[in-house]
């Protein structure tokens, strides 16, 4: 993937198939521990024991028209390319957490990229899942919330283009406030 | 800044446009393979760039549609345009500069764009 927010829209689509009502994504750039932290929290069913043991592996998918699925074996290689590691949380019934840390500065990193058009995609590709978009760490923490967005949209549907159109410039100004944009 | 109260303000305009929305002609679906190896091929631009168009030219009749993997990785980003008679024309490795072709020949005007169609031995 030529961005790490390629690899955000491919995990949360997992996080979807897996009937998430809420999906929270946490992108947290600490340059005083040279990490870049990207968490992804749903709650979807959930895995069992072995099937999260093996998750990462290519050959190990809940796909049924084919036994190959690549999301997490390769935001894994990510991952580790930059001296990092990813982390896998599952709890049956309860959801799904996947942590990736990244070298911040490593030369192997791809760039975070654009994450205001991956979270237009999922909007659009699954309005009725709710996003939470969090940044920075701390007291500085920050917030895209659709919940609180529908909530102000009382019954207009937020993939209405004007709304998107919206969506994408409040999600770029809280991403350009952290120090996100162009990461 | 973007704020809440200019969220609002949409929101009112949109609420009297809405009803006007639901009266209309059969929809075109566009549909977009967006699974890892289409992400990874370049779907999400892809997708940007027909709702872009869709945005632009007001072509409320046609929706986009976001689908799984079908097995021909190689070729991807893949598209499917469904038209209201049932048909279904494949593109394959489309790239954002095809999106604006292909919204203006064939979702526009009805004409597809061969070139940039599925080969026929693949």
């Amino acid at each position: 993937m030529r961005e790490l927010s390629l690899h955000i829209l491919d995990i949360v689509q997992n996080s979807i198939g897996a009937g998430a009502k809420t999906v929270r994504i946490a992108v947290n750039a600490d340059t005083a521990r040279d990490t870049l932290t990207i968490t992804i929290a749903d709650d979807g069913k959930g895995m069992s024991k072995e099937f999260a043991a093996n998750v990462t592996d290519p050959f190990t998918t809940t796909r049924t028209t084919r036994k190959v699925g690549m999301g997490l074996a390769l935001f894994k290689a990510a991952a580790e390319d930059t001296g990092g590691s990813l982390k896998i949380e599952s709890e049956q019934g309860k959801g799904t957490t996947v942590t990736a840390a990244f070298g911040l500065t490593s030369i192997d990193r791809v760039p975070l990229g654009d994450l205001a058009g991956t979270l237009l995609t999922l909007v659009r590709g699954a309005p009725d899942v709710d996003y939470v978009l969090t940044c920075g760490s701390g007291s500085e923490l920050a917030a895209a919330d659709t919940r609180k967005i529908k909530k102000e949209l009382d019954g207009v549907p937020i993939d209405t283009p004007e709304i998107l159109i919206w969506l994408e410039e409040y999600i770029k100004e809280l991403l350009e406030t952290h120090g996100l944009l162009g990461l | 800044m973007k704020s809440f109260a200019e969220l609002q303000q949409i929101r009112e305009r949109l609420k009297n446009e809405v009803n006007q929305r639901e009266n209309g002609e059969a929809d075109i679906r566009i549909v977009v393979g967006m699974a890892t190896c289409g992400i990874a091929a370049g779907a999400r631009p892809v997708l940007t760039a027909f709702n872009h168009e869709i945005d632009v030219r007001k072509l409320s009749n046609v929706k986009t549609v976001q689908t799984g993997c079908i097995g021909m990785c190689r070729l991807e980003p893949i598209v499917d345009v469904i038209t209201p008679d049932g048909k279904k024309v494949t593109y394959v490795k489309v790239t954002p500069e095809k999106v604006v072709r292909i919204v203006a020949e064939h979702i526009v005007n009805g004409k597809i764009v061969d070139e940039f169609l599925m080969p026929a031995n693949s």
